[in-house]
């Protein structure tokens, strides 16, 4: 059987989607819960140089949510909607402020693997191939010089 | 995070959308792949392939605008097809970095579950769970019920 113990992504040539995929020493309740309260969610969303305030958050269906994570004195703030929590999904939309014109549909799922374990489907897409990978780049900046993987998990897929 | 030049990026963004493009179809996948082992000619690339050179030299001239492969300038007709490995990594470069954060992002979580692993454990009894009221803990419970 396949495991995820690390996150796998897949980033669909033809669709402007990214899948990722995690398995967890978990229960879906817990992950589930790790989503929905803010205090928890604050706790890992952001990288570690990055401190993330809620400004609001309704954890429901229909509900809402602001965060602000600043990072070297600047302050970037992201916002959706929950449009769906239940058990084992959470359909939501997410905004970066700062391009508010792009709003990412994304779809978590929580699928029980038994003996505690749960793995995470979480779907992002988004309303042109451009802007997802506008997202595939954002943050590169940021991100040290981790050197180049080969060949790549996207050949993998039809290739190997 | 999104503070990239914008001429840098509407350059990049032109050409990973055509190498994301000529990645699409499967046959140019699997000719990509190929070329990782090496230069090959059109010839070589089309024998596995039930289809005519001509519509095999139609998937090389989509790669080809992609940036993904340049041909030889040799004289004659066996110019060598090669691969741009570094217009791949530059996708699959960015690809990885994402997932690579993705995955960072992930292990914090992994702490956090477990912490809570903790919580639920001890919050069955009253006692534990007083001496354990730290701020954190308390959030923790409070969350249970969003």
């Amino acid at each position: 059987m396949t495991t995820f113990a690390e996150a796998a992504i897949e980033a669909d040539p033809t669709l402007p989607i990214i899948r990722i995929t995690r398995d967890f020493a978990a229960t879906p309740e817990q992950l589930l819960r790790a989503h929905t309260d803010p205090e928890l969610f604050a706790r890992w969303v952001g990288p570690d140089a990055t401190s993330t305030k809620i400004d609001y958050w309704d954890a429901r269906t229909g509900g809402c949510w602001r965060y602000v994570a600043s990072h070297d004195g600047q302050e970037y703030g992201f916002r959706g909607t929950f449009h769906e929590v239940r058990p084992d999904r959470i359909v939501q939309t997410f905004t970066f402020e700062g391009e508010p014109d792009g709003v990412a549909l994304e779809t978590l799922r929580f699928e029980p693997l038994g003996d505690g374990r749960t793995r995470l489907h979480a779907q992002s897409l988004v309303d042109s191939i451009e802007g997802r990978d506008a997202w595939l780049r954002s943050g590169m900046e940021t991100g040290v010089n981790e050197g180049y993987a080969k060949l790549d998990r996207l050949l993998a897929d039809g290739a190997a | 995070m999104f503070s990239s030049t914008k001429w840098l990026r509407s350059v990049v963004t032109d050409q990973l959308s055509r190498v994301f493009a000529a990645l699409a179809d499967p046959t140019r996948r699997d000719i990509v792949a190929r070329l990782a082992v090496g230069d090959a000619s059109v010839g070589q690339l089309a024998a596995p392939y039930a289809m005519s050179v001509q519509a095999v030299s139609k998937h090389l001239r989509v790669l080809e605008d992609s940036g993904l492969v340049s041909r030889g300038s040799d004289t004659g007709h066996r110019r060598p097809v090669h691969l741009e490995a570094e217009v791949l990594d530059l996708m699959t470069g960015w690809i990885e970095r994402y997932r690579r954060r993705a995955e960072q992002r992930y292990r914090r979580l992994d702490a956090v579950l477990a912490a809570m692993d903790e919580t639920d454990r001890t919050t069955p009894d009253p006692t534990t769970s007083d001496r354990t009221g730290t701020g954190r803990t308390g959030l923790t419970e409070e969350g249970a019920a969003p």
